[in-house]
């Protein structure tokens, strides 16, 4: 997925010269996952900057770059890392193509690894998509293939509006698929039928995707799993949500953040307000914990897991 | 890397010691005065509009004139300003028209502009937080080959915050061309600079930057121009941003909300308002023989009927559509705007289900 990735940016600073990359260790070293390798060798220093350690400086500084002509898009260098940033985010770049009366466009991408089951220490494992998602005027993008990592970035690049794109790092390097080669745009809001199936619908993004998957596989024989990959959070695919609830009935929403007012409440809530003659059974959330995310040794008992979506999968049909 | 002293301690005057500025002949005095005659007028009307329910809370600049008027005359037209709230008429200055800054005082939507149009960011109601932004633009702009620079005004209490700090040291080291300055006007509401800081001047703290500080009376708009024309001339010259701290005094409340009787030297506030800005730069001219009874009186006439034009055109505005509620926020909506928009309207229509 990571050199998917690195090549939508390939792709989109070769296309668009207002294009230009920021962030920490994203210059020389090609960012700690190697995201952005090869880029300021390609594209020259200007383009793909070394910044100071100042995720909310850096943000506010890529507000002003917006305003000078500039796209920028800006690497968090992880997901809890990320806080700072939310200063900028809320206060300024969520809202200030309103306080222009829609006169100044805001093209900027916030973007940066997410998610646990990595062993790695504190605060490199959060998912953090509900503070996001929950500010108006941005929107959230998280890919869960390759071919979508690439072609979500890319959308959001050319998006006039503000969009933070998550990347599951858990399957950074373990989601190989093809990816097409050039130019290649996933439309933001569109969601993704990762396997169709009757019995029952499990709601995913990121990470949790391919765990839904599994956990269907091991349903086979016993249940016909669907599996919905939202892609985006916003805009969201309602139609997709309602459409794929309408047809099994049975609805399971998987997200690894933690429960309370996670990305999941808000789907069970548009469920309950739009579906609830279709449903046969309660809408069911498989979720993090509402603690703190773990240390790693205790961590895959927090992470939601293929049992855990089974067993939920399993009590909704004996509703 | 340059050697940097820590910034001079003694504040630059030009008023006070009778000296004449370089380049600035009576036409440029004049307009320096012609500016600073409608700022104050703005402010003052704004309070009794105020007063008078006409606009809500209002953000006071009484004797910080010198301050707004002597930076923004040191730019060219296609500099960006950085306005803080303290700074919310700064666009006067630009051809923004007196109707629109007291819109958004009105809490109006049609106090909306677009920066682009007037280079004036919109302004920046948290603290501290327009400092990146600047630093951004002036960084951005030079990476184009634009020989425009920024200007971020900020107040004493803003150097505590991250984001000054973080957009200063993104500007040091992007060496972008900008003008970081500081309206130390001595009090954020009821924190006195003492309580802010314990550098011996906040000058001091451009050294940290690595870039220079000058220290300049606020209350003297000639010693503001020179100073942020000096450093406008290194920004552009390719020499990054420098820090202006413009010490002066707030003689007035914060806000219209706030009563400083509660912790201001009242003493102190009657001592500063008899040096007050305005009147100081008056008697200089006046000195010189540039202004008379006529012309002042003609000046202060001209901003008195801008400003009646303004509150009448704000007032005369009609309210704001509720679309306005779901418009702007996004160049491409989330479906769901639409849906909401559809509701309210249907509610508002009196079809309540």
């Amino acid at each position: 997925m990571v050199e998917a990735i690195n090549d939508a940016f390939h792709v989109e600073l070769e296309r668009d010269d207002s294009v230009l990359v920021l962030g920490e260790d994203v210059g020389r070293a090609g960012g700690v996952f190697r995201a952005t390798a090869g880029l300021r060798d390609r594209f020259g220093a200007d383009r793909c900057v070394d910044t100071p350690l100042a995720e909310a400086g850096l943000l506010g500084t890529a507000v002003g770059l917006c305003m000078a002509g500039w796209r920028p898009v800006t690497e968090m260098q992880y997901d809890a890392f990320s806080y700072p940033c939310l200063d900028q985010l809320i206060t300024h770049v969520g809202r200030y193509r309103w306080r222009t009366g829609g006169g100044m466009e805001f093209p900027l991408v916030v973007r940066m690894p997410y998610g646990g089951g990595v062993r790695a220490p504190e605060l490199h494992d959060d998912s953090p998509e509900t503070y996001y998602v929950h500010t108006p005027g941005v929107k959230v993008a998280i890919p869960s293939t390759p071919a979508d990592a690439k072609g979500l970035l890319a959308a959001a690049i050319r998006d006039p509006d503000p969009v933070v794109v998550l990347e599951p790092k858990l399957i950074y390097r373990t989601e190989r698929s093809p990816v097409p080669d050039g130019e290649h745009v996933v439309p933001l809001g569109e969601a993704r039928l990762a396997r169709e199936g009757d019995d029952v619908t499990l709601v995913a993004y990121g990470a949790m995707v391919p765990l839904c998957e599994r956990a269907a596989d091991v349903l086979d024989g016993e249940a016909s799993v669907e599996v919905l990959d939202l892609r985006t959070l916003r805009p969201l695919d309602e139609e997709a949500l309602l459409a794929s609830a309408a047809k099994t009935g049975r609805v399971v929403i998987v997200q690894e953040a933690p429960r309370t007012a996670g990305f999941g409440a808000e789907l069970a809530a548009i469920l309950a307000e739009k579906a609830i003659l279709e449903l046969r059974g309660p809408v069911l959330r498989v979720t993090g914990y509402d603690v703190p995310y773990p240390y790693w040794k205790i961590e895959d008992a927090y992470m939601p897991s293929v049992e855990r979506v089974v067993d939920a999968v399993r009590k909704l049909l004996a509703f | 890397m340059a050697q940097l002293a820590p910034g001079e301690h003694e504040l630059r005057r030009v008023i006070d010691e009778d000296r004449e500025v370089d380049g600035l002949g009576e036409q440029e005095l004049l307009e320096l005065y012609r500016s600073m005659v409608l700022l104050r007028t703005y402010d003052e009307r704004s309070v009794v509009y105020h007063r008078q329910g006409r606009i809500g809370t209002y953000a006071i600049f009484w004797n910080h004139e010198a301050m707004q008027a002597g930076a923004v005359h040191a730019l060219d037209d296609e500099d960006w300003i950085f306005p803080s709230y303290r700074e919310s008429a700064i666009g006067l200055l630009r051809g923004i028209p007196a109707a629109t800054v007291l819109h958004w005082w009105r809490g109006h939507p049609a106090g909306w502009w677009n920066p682009a149009d007037y280079n004036v960011a919109s302004i920046c109601v948290p603290i501290a937080t327009q400092v990146p932004h600047a630093a951004g633009l002036a960084w951005g702009k030079k990476l184009k080959g634009e020989s425009a620079c920024a200007l971020a005004f900020f107040g004493d209490g803003a150097t505590s915050e991250g984001a000054f700090h973080e957009g200063a040291n993104f500007a040091a080291v992007m060496q972008a061309p900008l003008v970081l300055f500081c309206n130390n006007n001595q009090w954020a509401i009821s924190t006195p600079l003492s309580a802010q800081t314990r550098a011996a001047a906040l000058v001091d703290k451009a050294v940290g930057y690595g870039i220079p500080g000058i220290r300049v009376d606020g209350g003297d708009v000639l010693a503001v121009f020179e100073a942020t024309r000096e450093a406008v001339e290194r920004a552009r010259a390719g020499g990054g941003p420098t820090f202006v701290e413009a010490v002066s005094y707030r003689t007035a409340p914060h806000a219209t909300a706030d009563d400083p009787r509660a912790y201001i030297d009242l003493d102190r506030v009657e001592q500063e308002k008899q040096n007050e800005c305005l009147g100081r730069y008056e008697r200089y001219l006046r000195r010189l023989g540039i202004l008379g009874d006529d012309l002042d009186a003609a000046l202060r006439a001209e901003a008195a009927d801008l400003l009646r034009d303004g509150i009448a055109q704000a007032e005369a505005e009609p309210d704001a559509d509720v679309s306005l509620l779901f418009e702007n926020a996004y160049a491409n909506p989330p479906a769901s705007l639409r849906t909401d928009l559809a509701e309210l309207r249907r509610i508002l229509g009196g079809d309540v289900g």
